[in-house]
């Protein structure tokens, strides 16, 4: 394992590897094709460089552990708005997940349907490129269209077009109270449309969840708000009277519910294939029940008011990618397989195939900023 | 300002082009006559005028790509517009340039208040997207001060904010999705109505690129609920130090105001002069406002107000009603009216660190003394896009290279304090050639690559955001 301690070590070993680079984080998820390849850690550059609570802004080296970031963060009574999910249980892996981990996948949790996600928080981002020459794009102020968005660019792209060193964020205070309104019993269906009248009120909601039948403590439907007590006190109230079969639960009971939902725990633990799609919201039913008529065992559990589909198959064959990529394709969104064993992962396309345009603009982008084709060969394709 | 010379291949063709692009066209939709391409010949940045060879006016996404298709056979560059408000001639032609406006293209597809958004095609202006939702209570988020006129396509051209971004976000944030054209015909779909598009992240890409990637036709916006209420709240202080530290104060303390904007002395003074908003004469003035129900406002007002106070204010004006509201916004909405009205300006759009305020406006101060020139401030201080206005006379001799150094100095002392030549209105022609004082060559080459990916004959667009010498061997390609 390559695991340099500076950037320009970084850069070196990069420049001169003569073949296929791994790149880790804290190495806890075996996603996406596997890649074989010598491991380039980046967990090594760590740390804090600049931390303004009054600006909203914090740079990180990008192997800091997630851990310290929000320990940081937390000792000024702030935090990463997009609640990145800790895959751990559910994926059964075990080490400490990066920022860079986190900004490679573009991690957001049940926040992002009212905050945005991952990438729209992040502000500025310095990477080795497949070549071994080290650029920045964006940087570390709010607004800032000062040439092409490489910073989007780079989020999500799971370390195939370059190795992230440095990540910029803006940051949100964290508030003063939450509270959940729960149902139980609601349908599928039932439940998206409360999420979608919840979500169409004016009262700001900051999660949209429904964990289905057959998933462990479903069906529950949860809506969330946040914000200054007072405020979060009214705002239950509003919504209460919006969505009639809920109470209200506050505190430390409301933040556990969101990080079971976030962590996806219902299926840690339980055998079978994990699937995450992203679906416009009324579609989340839809889609599941399409699943079911074909003949796909599944559970699901909702979350972004119903676009966020989490679906445990039964992990023979292809781990149902034929019937849920129909169903995804019917619709329009996307479907990724976040759990399976390497052999299906090797079989499988981990993500949505793109249309033919799409693709060859992707392959060309690599090409470009990869041209050896040494990271993270594959894990895309 | 250069501009590259025009292609003479390219200018003794215009009569075989027109003809190919009246075939795929109708008639009106494509205009050549020396006369009409005049109405073409600038944006916003009105300094630099250059009539194009033809501009086309296309229908639907069908006629883009039909004209892509012509103009990439024959070479010819592309640049793409929308309402042409572009404040950093990024609209502006060349000579041997067609201009594809998509002011035909204005429909409303789907609008879908379950899934919160909207589907329109990219000619819509902003403030009519929000007018298509605002009877069933929603909105769309972004508002540039243009908004009556600029357009969806040249929103996402320039990834444009607004007064209200601090709380929502600047286009990239509300954009779902895209149909868009490539220089070479071929039609994408990128994202949609779900979250987060698939795939490597495009529609962040394609976001904010100036019209050099594609060109859009159709976006799927994020569309909101509106809040129940809003209210400003009105601060003056003797000191800009002091004014900044109120900012990062309310900051901190985790209230989340949609608005933050912040007037310096020369400005007030010129809008009090224009409007007579009754702002009280100090050295900064912030206008903060928060959403909400009643209650909810007072509560956040409160928590504002407890900082504001500590400071030692000069005045503090709060807002009891929906007339004084608007008389605190007054003064704010019409400064830039009242700079137009006592001079010529020029309107810069740098970012800082808000840590950095008070340096930064000694510093433009001392430099504006060196030059001559009077700077007058006013900009959105939550975020620190800062938009200092130079004030000169057009018509003096020398006078706008002078203010245009001025600008020059100004945006290099953002970056060299962590900041940006432009939080918001793009490179165009008019930064061009500072992106070398805030990027390495490697920085530059890397973005020049994906527009290699996109347009690998470097067609649309090509004379804007890189400086001319950086891009010049791409072009000549
Ligand atoms: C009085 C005034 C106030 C302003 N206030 C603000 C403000 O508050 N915030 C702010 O951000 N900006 C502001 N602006 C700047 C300007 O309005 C914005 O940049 C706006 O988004 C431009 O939109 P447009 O439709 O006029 O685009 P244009 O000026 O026509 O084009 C802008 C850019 O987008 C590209 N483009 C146009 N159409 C397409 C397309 N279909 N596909 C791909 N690229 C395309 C063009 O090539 C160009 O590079 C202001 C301008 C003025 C004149």
């Amino acid at each position: 394992m390559i695991a340099p301690t500076t950037e320009a070590d970084l850069a070196a070993a990069v420049a001169s590897a003569d073949g296929p680079l791994r790149v880790l984080g804290g190495g806890t998820r075996p996603v996406g094709r596997p890649v074989a390849g010598t491991p380039l850690s980046a967990a090594a550059l760590s740390g804090v460089e600049l931390y303004e609570p009054g600006a909203l802004t914090l740079v990180v080296r990008a192997g800091t552990p997630l851990a310290e970031v929000e320990d940081v963060l937390a000792a000024e009574n702030q935090r990463l708005p997009f609640e990145p999910m800790d895959h751990r249980a559910l994926l059964g892996t075990e080490g400490t997940p990066t920022i860079g981990g986190v900004v490679a996948a573009n991690v957001s949790g049940p926040r992002r349907v009212q905050a945005g996600a991952c990438r729209d928080f992040l502000l500025g981002v310095r990477f080795v490129d497949g070549t071994g020459t080290v650029v920045k794009n964006g940087g570390r102020v709010m607004k800032n269209v000062t040439g092409y968005d490489l910073v989007k660019l780079m989020a999500g792209s799971w370390g195939t077009l370059g190795v992230l060193t440095e990540v910029s964020l803006k940051v949100l205070a964290g508030p003063e109270a939450e509270a959940t309104l729960v149902a139980r019993g609601l349908n599928d269906a039932e439940a998206v449309a409360a999420l979608c009248r919840a979500l169409g009120t004016p009262f700001d909601v900051s999660g949209a969840a429904h964990l289905g039948d057959g998933v462990a403590d479903g069906p529950r439907t949860q809506v969330r708000v946040e914000g200054m007590a007072s405020s979060v006190v009214y705002r239950v109230e509003r919504l209460l009277a919006e969505l009639p079969g809920f109470v209200a639960v506050e505190g430390a009971e409301s933040a556990k519910l969101w990080r079971e939902v976030r962590d996806v725990t219902p299926f840690a633990g339980e055998a079978g294939a994990v699937w995450r799609v992203s679906v416009k919201p009324t579609d989340g039913p839809a889609l599941t029940a399409a699943l079911r008529a074909a003949g796909l065992a599944h559970r699901a559990l909702y979350d972004w008011g119903g676009g966020l589909v989490w679906l445990l198959v039964p992990e023979d064959g292809d781990a149902g990618a034929g019937a849920v990529r129909d169903a995804v394709a019917a619709r329009g969104g996307h479907a990724t397989l976040v759990r399976a064993s390497e052999a299906v992962r090797a079989e499988v396309p981990v993500f949505q195939p793109e249309p033919g345009p799409l693709a060859a603009i992707g392959a060309g982008l690599r090409a470009r900023f990869d041209p050896r084709g040494i990271l993270n060969p594959g894990l895309m394709a | 300002m250069d501009m590259p010379d025009p292609r003479a291949a390219v200018l003794s063709k215009k009569a075989n082009l027109v003809e190919r692009l009246q075939a795929v066209l109708p008639a009106d939709a494509v205009i050549h006559e020396a006369q009409e391409v005049l109405a073409y010949e600038c944006d916003a940045l009105t300094a630099y005028r250059c009539p194009p060879l033809a501009a086309v006016l296309p229908s639907s996404t069908e006629e883009v790509a039909a004209v892509l298709r012509i103009c990439h056979e024959e070479g010819v560059p592309v640049v793409p517009r929308g309402s042409g408000t572009s404040l950093a001639g990024g609209a502006l032609p060349t000579a041997d340039s067609v201009i594809l406006g998509v002011a035909r293209l204005t429909e409303v597809l789907e609008t879908d208040y379950d899934n919160r958004f909207i589907r329109v095609q990219a000619g819509r202006t902003n403030l009519s997207v929000t007018g298509a939702v605002e009877a069933d209570d929603f909105f769309y988020a972004p508002d540039p001060s243009s908004q009556l006129a600029c357009a969806i396509a040249g929103n996402i051209g320039m990834n444009s904010g607004g007064a209200h971004c601090l709380k929502y976000g600047v286009t990239t944030n509300n954009l779902l999705g895209v149909t868009a054209v490539m220089m070479d015909g071929t039609v994408v779909e990128i994202g949609g109505a779900h979250l987060d598009a698939g795939g490597l992240d495009l529609l962040g890409l394609i976001c904010g690129s100036e019209g050099q990637l594609a060109l859009v036709t159709e976006a799927t916006l994020r569309i909101l609920r509106k809040p129940e209420g809003a209210r400003p709240v009105l601060m003056g202080y003797n000191s800009s130090e002091v004014a900044g530290r109120v900012v990062s104060e309310i900051i901190k303390a985790g209230i989340l105001p949609v608005a933050i904007e912040f007037m310096d002395r020369p400005c007030i003074r010129a809008t009090e002069d224009f409007a007579g908003a009754g702002y009280p004469d100090c050295e900064a003035l912030l206008i903060v406002e928060v959403e909400g129900s009643d209650a909810e406002i007072d509560a956040q007002l409160g928590v504002i107000l407890q900082i504001a106070r500590k400071h030692d204010p000069v005045a503090i004006r709060e807002s009891e009603s929906a007339e004084e509201s608007a008389r605190i916004w007054l003064g704010r909405k019409s400064a830039f009216g009242a700079m137009g009205q006592i001079n010529d300006y020029m309107c810069l759009d740098g970012t800082i660190p808000v840590d950095k305020l008070p340096e930064v406006l000694r510093r433009t101060a001392e430099m504006a003394a060196g030059y001559g020139l009077e700077v007058a401030n006013v900009f959105h201080a939550g975020d620190g896009n800062m938009h200092p206005l130079i004030l000169f006379d057009a018509n003096a001799p020398g006078e706008l290279e002078k203010c245009e150094a001025l600008g020059a100095d100004i945006l290099r002392l953002c970056v060299e304090v962590g900041g940006c030549l432009t939080g918001e209105h793009g490179v165009g022609v008019e930064k061009r050639d500072l992106m070398s004082d805030q990027f390495a060559p490697e920085d530059m080459e890397a973005q020049m690559r994906v527009k290699d990916v996109f347009d690998s004959a470097w067609l649309l667009n090509p004379a804007k955001v890189f400086p001319l010498a950086v891009s010049a061997a791409r072009r000549a390609a």
